[in-house]
């Protein structure tokens, strides 16, 4: 399953909900606001943990509309917009988390 | 593939409506077929053929209207809630005479339906994305 994320972390706590109940084979793809959380030290342990399993991809025109291309966590996969749909296409039922 | 996209917010507002539609393109350029998108909620505004941004910004409507999204008979799949659209002032022409209004301001690349079409995009489509705030 896919799970999309599109506020931050510090305006809503949606990431969170999400990590709470994400499965050990879903993947988290971070849009709009929601890359505020791929920054370096915007990065929660849950997150953190998921993304050294190469489960949290971030969207990267998002990431570099936001100035924040140089602090994203190493092991944060960047996808375009064609990603996103490979994404979409890859991982079945898409949750909006909005 | 087949992909409906469900949009809950207006354009210029959020940016829901301008990620959709990045996606929805790069969903077409990758040879998968956009079955319908749904706008929902405030959602209804980016079907307003009277928008009219600044020159050197993007027509958030005439983009959704240039992709050309429609079905086998030619109607378009950019479809409109009735009831989420008609509280908030947007109107086709077969509802503005219904209701005795001298004016409509739906896009001739959307139209207007109910809720069933967003359950039918569900059963109909291999994916459902939704784009909200």
């Amino acid at each position: 399953m896919l799970h999309t994320v599109n506020k931050s972390s510090f305006e809503r706590n949606s990431l969170q909900s999400c990590l709470n109940i994400i499965d050990d084979t879903s993947v988290i793809l971070l849009i709009e606001d929601g890359v505020i959380s791929a920054a370096n030290n915007a990065n929660s342990s849950m997150l953190a943990e998921l993304a050294t399993q190469g489960r949290v991809y971030a969207l990267q025109g998002d990431v570099e509309a936001r100035g924040i291309s140089s602090k994203v966590a190493d092991n944060i996969k960047l996808v375009d917009y064609a990603g996103f749909v490979d994404l979409v296409v890859e991982h079945g039922t898409a949750v909006s988390w909005v | 593939m087949k992909i409906s996209i469900q949009i809950n917010e207006g354009p210029y507002q959020h940016q829901a409506s301008d990620t959709a539609y990045q996606f929805a393109k790069a969903a077409i350029d990758k040879g998968h077929e956009i079955f319908r998108v749904f706008f929902y909620h405030d959602g209804v505004n980016n079907a307003s053929r009277f928008t009219l941004p600044p020159q050197d910004d993007r027509n958030v409507v005439n983009q959704w209207a240039e992709l050309g999204i429609k079905n086998a008979d030619g109607e378009p799949e950019l479809v409109v809630c009735i009831a989420a659209a008609l509280r908030r002032g947007m109107l086709d022409e077969s509802e503005a005479s219904k209701n005795g209004i001298d004016g409509n301001n739906i896009h001739p690349a959307f139209r207007i339906s109910g809720l069933g079409q967003l359950i039918e995009a569900g059963i109909q489509s291999d994916r459902l994305v939704v784009f909200g705030d």
